[in-house]
């Protein structure tokens, strides 16, 4: 049962257009990964969904979460969806928690907003929170400041920030990135127990294929504000149909094997405000036809659950029809 | 803390120090006062008296350890011109000084810091395009200028209020006004981008993200943050509570310590100015004082780094 349906999201910041057309489903409980290079439009896709870009986007389609749009939705509509169904936690753990506040106070905050609860209630629900999530000597912590703690401390108090509002869904945008390795390992499983102990949906945002293929069960890849392919995690990584995403994987370094030249991409991601009238993708691919560059790919279902954006896919699906 | 306090209080204490030794090079380097205070016209045995009573005729370095000494046991010496204490000269003039600044304080904080957060609120609208023109009018013009603009178009033109002088409150609004206008614009620039800098932190994005109402983001995230480098400014505002109006004092003719500095300056009355120089420093350097605890107060790192011994 889907949880969030995005349909045709659309965004654009002064005119420029960010992000494209993109449609999205989140089951209920699931996890779906989004991965991409740094400004192909994953995060914008979140922070549009729940209205926390700034004025200056102009955001247009539909994200329903069950059924009810949240575009162009109240402001307080929106404060009880933000946080109470939906949290979202960040890249940067330091700077994402208020330096001038203490850590029990920013959590007691959400928990006084989506479960009433204040005094001594929200405390000892803090600190629960805060043993959930792994932090050592909570009650302690509770009075500290973000600057007191490290990094993955501070994650691990966004996520019982999150955790707070009790969420159906969290999106984590790249929570790991900040982090050194073995933190990142450490928050990731904590994002895989929290989802199995409470059934809350996940959302990770990630450049990095690995993080993302550990994690989730359905994963989108984006390129340049489009999702050029969609699949679950399995059918992806078997079966990688985008020459984007074959790229990806060819990036990736093998675990086995004699150490070999990592294949990168030629080229860089097109400006936004100088975007190819066809495929966004065509000036690096190495398998591009003149079909390319007339028209922007539709999604072709190649397989159960498995589409992707390129006009080879088109061929494969016309020929398998 | 202890230890950040006393480290404090003896850079407060130097600063002092400097500023009275530098006064004092400054006034001998500048000109004689026995000549300019008995005219040089006067007769050299004259002269040579008025030396003698006021210790210029020793050496300069003779001078320098009488006068600091005497400093240091709280005398700050008396006016060459009427021979009063000039700490007393001083001092009955700060009254007339802060009835101009304390209110133009006011008015600076309370325009100034509301406009700036309106401002930053609605970022490139109308409202804040004709609130930074203003301030940025509010700052550019000298306060003599406008100064003798209100006066032309308050007092000449519209013959609403007195032009100059002292006596009734209404002597005192457009000197006030003047003063507070330009602070205002300051402390208006300032707390705009101050909040501008805040509401682009990752952690206003969390407050929103969590749910709080963007009323309760701004009161509860942004402004605590934004109040940190404003505070700096006020700081350097009430510093110049005392000598911030000598201009304007002289414009409108206001009676307050900033008009004695001046006319103690041309006439060389060494002990009076210094005395002020003195007094003026120890405002900033208390003002500077506070800002610092304040600073404590409002921004647990710095709380911390003091706590560490550093700082």
């Amino acid at each position: 049962m889907t949880l969030v349906a995005i349909r045709g999201l659309s965004v654009a910041f002064d005119g420029i257009p960010a992000l494209r057309e993109v449609d999205l489903d989140v089951p209920r409980g699931g996890a779906v990964g989004m991965v991409g290079e740094s400004g192909c439009g994953k995060s914008v896709t979140w922070l549009a969904a729940l209205g926390l870009l700034p004025g200056r986007a102009t955001v247009t389609g539909s994200v329903a979460l069950d059924g009810q749009e949240l575009l162009g939705a109240q402001g307080a509509t929106l404060d009880r969806v933000r946080g109470g169904r939906v949290a979202m936690i960040f890249q940067d753990p330091a700077s994402s928690l208020n330096p001038v506040h203490r850590l029990g106070t920013q959590v007691a905050e959400a928990l006084r907003l989506h479960r009433g609860m204040v005094g001594t209630a929200a405390r000892a629900e803090a600190k629960r929170l805060f043993d959930q999530v792994g932090i050592p000597d909570a009650a302690r912590r509770l009075d500290a400041y973000p600057h007191e703690l490290s990094g993955g401390q501070n994650q691990r108090v966004m996520i019982a920030m999150a955790l707070a509002g009790q969420p159906e869904l969290l999106v984590a945008d790249e929570p790991t990135t900040a982090l050194d390795v073995t933190i990142q390992a450490q928050i990731l499983d904590l994002l895989n127990r929290l989802r199995r102990e409470t059934g809350m949906a996940l959302v990770l945002i990630s450049h990095d294929l690995g993080v993302v293929s550990e994690t989730c069960e359905e994963v989108a890849v984006m390129y340049a504000g489009r999702i050029v392919e969609q699949a679950p995690a399995e059918a992806l990584f078997a079966n990688p149909s985008h020459p984007y995403t074959r790229g990806l994987l060819a990036a990736l370094p093998p675990l086995d094997g004699p150490r070999q030249k990592l294949a990168a991409i030629p080229g860089g991601v097109p400006e936004p405000w100088a975007m190819p009238r066809g495929c966004a993708f065509a000036p690096r691919c190495a398998r591009r036809t003149p079909a390319c560059e007339v028209a922007v790919p539709s999604h072709a279902r190649i397989a159960e659950r498995h589409s992707v954006a390129c006009v080879l896919a088109e061929a494969r699906e016309l020929v398998a029809a | 803390m202890l230890r950040f306090l006393a480290s404090r209080l003896a850079r407060a204490l130097l600063t002092i120090a400097m500023v009275v030794t530098f006064a004092f090079v400054v006034l001998r380097l500048s000109g004689d006062p026995a000549l300019l205070i008995m005219s040089v016209d006067a007769p050299p045995e004259a002269i040579a008296a008025f030396r003698a009573a006021w210790g210029l005729d020793e050496p300069l370095w003779m001078q320098y350890v009488k006068y600091f000494g005497a400093i240091v046991q709280g005398d700050l010496g008396r006016s060459m011109r009427d021979g009063r204490d000039a700490i007393v000269l001083v001092t009955e003039r700060i009254p007339a000084t802060l009835a101009l600044t304390l209110p133009a304080l006011a008015i600076k904080i309370g325009i100034g810091i509301p406009a700036g957060i309106y401002a930053a609120l609605h970022r490139n609208s109308l409202t804040d395009r004709l609130v930074m023109t203003l301030a940025v009018m509010g700052f550019t013009v000298p306060s003599f200028v406008l100064g003798l603009l209100l006066v032309l178009v308050f007092a000449v033109q519209l013959g609403w209020l007195p032009s100059g002088g002292d006596g009734t409150w209404r002597h005192a609004i457009l000197p006030v006004v003047t003063l507070g206008i330009g602070g205002a614009a300051v402390l208006a620039r300032f707390t705009r981008s101050a909040m501008l800098e805040v509401l682009g932190q990752p952690y206003i994005r969390t407050a929103s993200a969590k749910g709080v109402p963007w009323r309760a983001v701004v009161r509860g995230h942004a402004l605590p943050n934004a109040a940190i480098p404003t505070v700096t400014i006020i700081g350097f505002m009430v510093g110049s509570l005392i000598a911030g109006a000598v201009v304007v004092e002289s414009v409108f003719s206001w009676p307050g310590v900033g008009r004695l500095l001046v006319v103690a300056v041309s006439n060389r009355d060494l002990a009076v100015v210094q005395c002020i120089l003195l007094l003026v420093a120890a405002t900033m350097v208390a003002s500077n004082l506070i800002v610092d605890l304040l600073y404590g107060a409002l921004d647990p790192r710095l709380r911390q780094a003091r706590a560490g011994g550093a700082g």
